[in-house]
Order: C-alpha cells, then structure tokens, then sequence
C-alpha cells in the first residue's frame, strides 16, 4: 500500500467524510423518489461508495472523470456542489446546464467531469477521446473512466479499451462491478470467471480488486496513474462491490435477488467499514463521527430546500445551445 | 482559374487548415501510411507526422466516440469512416454524444468535429459500400450535414467546417474524387449553409444533392433542347438546408422537382417537398416530384446498379411529365 500508506488523518478523516456525504445523499434522493418534485429516477450507488472516493481522492484537477450511472460520489469528491446534484434531480435551471441534462450525466469543465451519455457503456469510447487528446497535448494528466459490469458487455467496452491499449492512453478503466446488470446476474451475462482478465487481451494490466475498501481502490487508481501519467497506458481495475438499492427506485432491493444476499453485503458496508477501521486506529471518535453525519445530513437538507425552492427553466429556453454559437460567415442557419 | 480534383481539394483542405490549427488532427482506418481508402490523406503523415495523422483499429464506435473525448478536450478532429455505411456502427457516438454535447450541457462543451465519409453507387461494392444516408442524419437536431458536389466546394466547405465548433457530418462521393473543376487559389472558404444556383431556368426547379447535381445538370442540358428550362439548385448542405433559396426558385419557375441517390420515401427530397407545400403552395403550377433510389438495398450486379440511382433520362421524363401536366 505505497500510497494508501502515506495518506495523512486528514486524508482519511476526508475521505470517510465524502463517503458519509455520498450515502446520506443517496438515502435521501431515494427517500424523496415517489414524493413529488424529483423528476430523474434515482439509481443509487448505496454500497458502492467507495469506488468512487477511493478513486477520485487525491486526482489534479487537471485530470479528467467520465461518471457512469452510478456514481454520486464521482460528483461530489470531484466538486459538485450537493445543491447542484440535488437541483438536476429536480430538473430545476440550477441544476444541470440548466435543466437540459440529469444528475447523472451531467458534465462540468471546471471540475474536470465529462459529459457522459445514458446510454450505457457509450462513454468509455468518449473518455478514450479524452485520453487521447491529453497524450497528443503533450501533458502527464489522466482519464478516470467509471462503468459497471453491464457496461462492459457493450461493443464500445471492447473498442474503448482495445483503442485505449494501442495508443498507450492515460486512462484507467474502474469497473464497478456490482453482481447486477440492471436484474440480470453477472452469472448469467458472462461465462468468464472475472473481468479483469479481460485487459490482458488488450496489453495492458487488469486487476481484481475489494471495492468496498476505499484505501484498495485509492492505492490501485494511485499505481495505474503512475503508469498513465508515465507513458505506459491503461490499467482495468476491476473493483467488486454489491448495489445495496435495486436498479433504480421503481423496484424494491429484493427484486431478483435473495434478501440473505443482501444482508450478507450489508455486513461489508464500505462506509461503515472505512469509519471502523479509523475508529480502531483513533483517527476517528464517536462524537467525531456523529458530527460528520450531521454535517453530512445538513448538506442534503438544505440541497432539497435549495432544489425545491429553484425555478424551472424558461420556455424559451427550450432551443438554447443546440449549436455551439458560430462565426456567422461561415454557416448560415436557416432554421432559428 | 487552376483545375485539381475533388480529392485534391479535400486534400488541400485538410493540409492548409492544419497548418494553421495545430489542433486539428486526422484519425481513421488506413489513413496514415496507406493514405486512405481513396487517397484523400496519401502524403499527409510524411507532413504532419503519426501525432497528427494516426490509424486506428478498425473500430467506428471508437474512432468517432474518440473524436467526441478529443473535441471536449480542445482538439478538432477529423474522423474518416471509409463508408457512409459504416455510420451504423458509430450512429451512438454521432447523434447520443456528438450531436448533443452542446445541448446537454447548456453551451460549456462543444463538440468541433468533422466526420468524413464516402458514400455513393457506382464503384461496384454492394450494399453495405453504396449507401447514401444523409436523411438518417439529416433529423438529428445538433449536427451539421454538407455534400458538396464540386472540388471548389469539397475544399471551401472542409475549410468553414474545420473552423466551426459544431460537429459536421461531410459526405463525398465515391464517383466525384477524380472530378476536376476550378478552386480558387488561397484561403477559399465556402459558407455553409447556402445553396448554389448551378442553372438558372424559368420552367422548372430541380433540387439535387450531392452527385445529382452533375446529373440534373446534365439533364437541364437535354430539356434546353426541346425548350425546357430547368433551373439547377445544388443544396449543398443539408442540415442546414436553405430554405429561401428553393421558394425563391419555385416562385419564379412554379414547379419543383428533387433528385438525389438515396431512396426517394423518406428521403431529404420529402423535406423540400414539405417545405415547398407549406411555405409556397400558391406558386405551384404543378404537383411537386420526387426522384431517389428505388425502395430496394443498393444492388452489387453492375447491370442492377446501373438502374438503382436517378439518371439523367429520368430526370428530364419527369420534368416533361411535369410541364405537360402543369398550367403552363
């Protein structure tokens, strides 16, 4: 654990703190789904926590995240304000781009997050782009590519990582795999045993990892930056976790899936395993912890009120941005 | 005026607009040592080296789907798909990402981007190298479509598309690269957007895309003969599509004919069909026509893809057709 290792208690402090602020989003927006007012179908990443802080911890600001479906904490490690987030679930004008886009799939330069698409695996070829841009400017930054075991069944999987490969991109390749495709066990989508063989067909390194441990996934995105930033290409992490919600929020958790399956994973909760390991090594107290939470709860309170109390976009917006604004000389649009 | 060819000025586009944008770079199959599938690149690694002109995998989904990452991150790419048919594997990444990039996120991202591809019959390859399909394109709102029929076009339309910030779908077809026809020398840039009047003419309007345009014209020389005069309109782009320039027309000469290469229901014909009915219906002396492809897959027998695009003895029966039905 070279870079785990050399986390500060602050670090660690901070990064259960993103996890504790991930989930008790989560908790709520899924809470509020069914009640009026949420307007995008959550798919909560409850469970899946530390995948995305363990991953993002510790990225420049100059590197580049393409978020998958699933993953709240992506956004909200990487900057994303919870008001914002919470806002384009409700599609209010303070949300995504104005209502245009979703809380999942939104981008946003300034924190380095690539617009992703929702259908799903399309974006790992969109990242590749990215990664390919960055390699040809010349610069040591990196591509974090988020998508889940479902999305690697996709052609795109194929082609994105395959590109990536011959090219030496800087980008690595966090798949969350979570046992589910949307219903579907990941049993019954692949007969491979594992996915992270699958990047030994590629040329470049693929690994299995705990994705419910936030310093694993931390560690293993901080050695396959090394080798993005240093020339040497992609590295597929593998990071095995469980979705502790069902697909989304029309179906209950249970929905073709035994409930001692779930209990069982819920014994391996990431965020409660990172804070009892912190509380063991006595970085972290009880009343330290319940000052995070109420923190974390506070934040989300008033992310609702904010969402609640936004407008709505203008109807006239409806045809804004279609087409990035032109030099006029050198097309002519006929249609407004 | 100096004369290259089609291919020559698509060449010539691409080589001035990355000498002054080092930001544009080339990616596809085949096109950097080999020079691309029709030569368009041949010679454009040995300038610009292999970070400027790179060969993929033969991979569609990615080339264009890597396009789209590298626009969002300041590059400008130019994508060469081989065949226009190939778009049925990288469609994701052109109309779900490309397309919307701007929409999506309120104007921050934009996505410049040329994607190059060959359609068009006439070369023997069958159905899956013949196709044209710029309607499928043409209803996704976001991109930008051109087919420039001559090479003063091909060149001055790549110039203003590699300028632009807006993913642009660039079509050329496979009989026109060995087409010569004057380019002005220097930094010529046509704008997009704007038909051209090819033929002027007082009886009747035909509307062509593409490679009909050299058909209709060929036409309207037939009809001058037995008096008809057809006025040649090349649309040029059709997303956007110049609307005022086919109602000015009709109103003069009141009847309106369209040809192009893909199938005729469906077709971009329908949509300056629609326009014309709507927009100038009072001018109209006679019931609009419509020429394409037959409602078939392009045939690969030579003797069957003879028959499969309009021709010009098409075009000149309907015009007939239509000046013998119309008020006069």
């Amino acid at each position: 654990m070279v870079f785990a290792e050399q986390l500060s208690n602050t670090d660690l402090l901070q990064m259960y703190r993103w996890m504790i602020l991930t989930r008790t989003f989560e908790d709520r927006i899924c809470a509020l789904w069914g009640k009026g007012g949420i307007v995008e179908l959550p798919h909560g990443s409850q469970g899946q926590e530390a995948i995305a802080v363990g991953a993002c911890f510790g990225l420049r600001r100059s590197d580049q995240v393409m978020p998958s479906l699933r993953a709240r904490g992506v956004f909200l490690v990487r900057g994303i304000p919870p008001r914002v987030q919470m806002a384009a679930a409700y599609g209010r004008a303070t949300g995504a781009a104005r209502g245009k886009s979703s809380a999942h799939h939104m981008g946003d330069r300034s924190s380095g997050i690539l617009p992703s698409s929702a259908i799903v695996g399309a974006s790992i070829t969109v990242a590749v782009g990215a990664a390919l841009a960055i390699k040809l400017q010349g610069r040591d930054d990196m591509v974090v590519c988020f998508f889940g075991d479902g999305a690697a069944q996709r052609g795109d999987f194929h082609e994105g990582l395959n590109f990536a490969g011959a090219f030496r991109l800087p980008i690595v390749f966090i798949l969350e795999n979570n046992g589910y495709a949307e219903y579907t066990p990941v049993s019954r989508h692949t007969a491979a045993a594992n996915f992270a063989c699958r990047a030994a067909g590629y040329g470049f390194p693929g690994f299995t990892l705990d994705g419910n441990d936030a310093l694993a996934v931390y560690e293993a995105t901080q050695q396959a930056a090394v080798a993005a930033r240093s020339g040497k290409g992609p590295t597929l992490l593998e990071c095995v976790t469980y979705r502790l919600r069902s697909h989304n929020e029309v179906t209950p958790p249970e929905t073709c899936r035994d409930a001692a399956e779930i209990d069982a994973w819920k014994a391996r909760d990431p965020v409660s395993r990172l804070g009892a390991s912190l509380v063991l090594q006595g970085i972290l107290d009880a009343s330290q912890q319940e000052a995070l939470q109420a923190e974390a709860s506070a934040l989300v309170e008033d992310a609702v009120r904010y969402a609640e109390q936004s407008p709505f976009p203008s109807a006239e917006e409806i045809s804004w941005c279609v087409y990035a604004e032109e030099n006029g000389g050198l097309i002519v649009r006929g249609i407004p | 005026m100096r004369q290259i060819t089609y291919r020559e000025a698509i060449r010539e586009a691409l080589q001035e607009e990355m000498r002054r944008d080092p930001a544009i770079f080339i990616l596809g199959e085949d096109v950097a040592e080999y020079g691309g599938a029709f030569k368009v690149t041949a010679g454009m690694l040995e300038e610009f080296g292999p970070t400027r002109v790179l060969d993929t995998p033969l991979s569609e989904s990615a080339i264009v789907g890597a396009a789209v990452g590298a626009a969002l991150m300041g590059m400008h790419p130019v994508a060469e798909l081989m065949f226009a048919d190939f778009i049925g594997v990288a469609m994701d990444a052109v109309v779900n990402h490309a397309a919307k990039i701007s929409y999506l996120s309120a104007g921050e991202y934009c996505a410049p981007m040329v994607v190059r591809m060959t359609y068009g019959v006439g070369l023997h390859k069958g159905a899956h190298h013949s196709q044209s399909v710029e309607s499928w394109l043409s209803n996704v709102p976001g991109l930008t479509v051109v087919m420039p029929s001559t090479p003063s076009d091909a060149k001055g339309m790549l110039k203003a598309a590699l300028r632009l910030s807006n993913p642009v779908i660039y079509f050329e077809h496979a009989l026109l690269y060995n087409r010569k026809g004057p380019v002005p020398d220097g930094d010529h840039i046509v704008p997009i957007g704007k038909a051209e009047v090819r033929r002027e003419g007082q009886d009747l309007t035909v509307v062509a895309t593409g490679r009909m345009t050299e058909v209709a014209l060929e036409a309207a020389a037939s009809l001058q003969q037995v008096g008809i005069r057809a006025e040649v309109i090349d649309l040029r782009s059709i997303v956007p599509f110049d609307e005022m320039a086919v109602i000015e027309s009709v109103r003069k000469t009141g009847r309106l004919l369209t040809v192009h290469e893909a199938p005729c229901r469906g077709g971009f014909g329908a949509e300056v069909a629609s326009v014309v009915a709507e927009k100038a219906f009072g001018h109209l002396d006679a019931p609009i026509r419509r020429l394409g492809a037959p409602w078939t897959p392009v045939p690969f027998s030579p003797a069957l893809e003879a028959l499969y695009p309009p021709c010009a003895k098409d075009i000149v029966e309907a015009a007939r057709s239509m000046i013998g039905s119309g008020a006069g």
